[in-house]
């Protein structure tokens, strides 16, 4: 198997100019890799620095020294810290995908749709998609009278399971994914784990936060422990 | 094992360096003693007024990059040059489908910017009045923008019109009443019929959405996703309105006093900026 993600020396501090150049040390020398089709947990405190590495990553925040080198399909071991807008673009529309905790709804576009878009590359595909999208967010539980209706007026779990479907839909082969259970029952909670570790058997390696037990449990290879922005711990399951 | 690399001074559709728009006499000093860092637009000496200087940016192929900054912050020069509403004072741009990108668009001929305004560009603008001919139909809007595209036959253009209507959910009953009959959120989505009507692969929108209330504000923006979703037009867009950069971009530059303070991925930009400028934009958002 080979090591989808390697990083090195990561550091993350931000610095706040409108707040007297402020610096907030948020992540500190840190120091992990990945397998491919691996789980990895990160686990930490509420600000231990857990969203702050998902982000990282995902260059939604920027790296302010270190290396993220990363297996891609399309562009061989790239440097994630270094890699140009464009490659990260490409990057994010064919292997890795960002799953937040809370789903930025787009006015006016129906749950099947925001699910099938992810897919859609063409219009012409499109019921394709929502056939293949329809499935899963049934499979996930919601109630069919909301499937053409839009979500920002879900309640949290449904909005969760949008979420959800959204991210896994594409079957990436990176998967970042924030709290992906903590608003959902105990049933719901137990179908988004098969989902994921259907993933799994298909090879996505997937990096997880959650506060947990259960699905760390049953879904972690290897759980990192961050505290204060450094890894405290890295525990094999 | 072959990897597909990704070589990117070789996809841009539209590639701008240093365009600079002075008004007013210039000196060799006036950029000098203007920009971000002398907080002012206006040259000290010559009182000459640096609506934007050396900005530079490639645009990819059905890409969507923002522009955003405050009021005088030099957004609409930009793309009002690049649509040739603007002589430019300096800089240069290069269009990939026009000669291949290998010249100065700015040094061609007028001809030559008319045949580029009218079969490689749309641009959509805050106010309606100036994308729309208010004197002619909503229909005929559209068909006066397929003219100059080139398309003669009176059949196909009213055929194209209403399906052009249609796609922007502007009744199709209405086409042959006048835009001044039109509410606000009516006449942009006629103007951007107008603008797409010759299936440009550049497209320039510039504040759409400022005037609009917000249920219209989400259809207008509806319509631009899924047109830009349908069709791959690479789009320029312009807001001061960082949910609407939010929403439609996936690159964005930040603009103050004419100058670019920072450029980056939308989300980057949003969640954690850089430059002090954008992160006093950003901790303003409500």
């Amino acid at each position: 198997m080979a090591t989808i993600l390697e990083v090195t020396n990561l550091r993350k501090c931000f610095n706040l100019h409108i707040l007297n150049d402020k610096k907030i040390e948020a992540l500190i020398d840190v120091n992990f890799s990945m397998e491919e089709g691996e789980i990895v947990g990160l686990t930490g405190k509420s600000g231990s620095g857990k969203s702050t590495l998902m982000k990282t990553i995902y260059r939604t925040y920027l790296a302010s020294s270190g290396e993220m080198n990363y297996l891609s399909k399309t562009f061989g071991k790239i440097n994630l810290v270094e890699a140009d807008e464009h490659q990260i673009l490409q990057l994010r529309r064919k292997e890795i995908t960002y799953c937040s905790q809370f789903l930025k709804v787009i006015p006016r576009v129906t749950a099947i749709d925001v699910v099938a878009d992810t897919i859609v590359k063409k219009e012409s595909d499109r019921p394709l998609a929502r056939e293949i999208s329809t499935d899963l967010i049934k499979t996930l539980g919601l109630p069919p009278e909301l499937w053409d209706a839009f979500p920002s007026t879900f309640s949290g779990g449904e909005q969760q399971r949008i979420n959800i479907a959204r991210a896994i839909i594409a079957k990436p082969r990176f998967l970042l994914v924030d709290e992906p259970t903590a608003s959902l029952d105990t049933k719901t909670k137990d179908i988004v784990i098969e989902l994921i570790l259907g993933l799994k058997k298909n090879g996505t390696s997937v990096l997880l936060i959650t506060h947990d037990e259960y699905t760390l449990q049953r879904l972690s290879d290897k759980t990192i422990h961050l505290q204060h922005g450094q890894i405290l711990e890295q525990v094999f399951a | 094992m072959h990897f597909n690399n990704h070589n990117s001074t070789h996809e841009w559709v539209l590639k701008v360096e240093n365009l600079t728009k002075i008004y007013g006499e210039h000196t060799e000093n006036t950029l000098a003693n203007t920009g971000p860092s002398k907080g002012t637009n206006i040259c000290p000496e010559t009182g000459s007024i640096v609506a934007c200087a050396n900005i530079s940016f490639e645009l990819f192929p059905g890409e969507v990059l923002g522009i955003v900054g405050e009021s005088g912050s030099g957004k609409s020069t930009i793309v009002k040059q690049l649509f040739f509403d603007l002589d430019v004072t300096m800089g240069s741009a290069l269009l990939r489908p026009f000669k291949n990108g290998e010249v100065n668009i700015f040094e061609e001929s007028n001809q030559k910017k008319r045949f580029m305004r009218n079969h490689l560009m749309g641009m959509v603008y805050q106010n309606p009045r100036d994308g729309l001919n208010f004197a002619f139909t909503s229909g005929g809007n559209i068909a006066e923008k397929l003219l100059m595209a080139d398309l003669f036959h009176v059949g196909k253009i009213r055929e194209r019109a209403a399906e052009l209507l249609d796609k922007t959910e502007v009744p199709v009953a209405r086409m042959d009443d006048l835009p001044a009959y039109f509410s606000g959120g009516m006449q942009q989505r006629v103007q951007i019929s107008k603008a797409i009507a010759n299936n440009p692969p550049l497209l320039f929108l510039d504040e759409v959405t400022s005037g609009l209330d917000v249920s219209v504000q989400a259809r207008v923006l509806d319509l631009i996703r899924g047109l830009q979703h349908e069709l791959g037009i690479a789009m320029i867009v312009v807001s001061h309105d960082l949910s609407v950069i939010r929403m439609l971009t996936d690159r964005t530059l930040v603009l103050k006093n004419g100058r670019i303070v920072e450029r980056g991925l939308t989300d980057q930009i949003l969640q954690d900026p850089q430059h002090e400028y954008t992160q006093l934009l950003v901790s303003s958002l409500l």
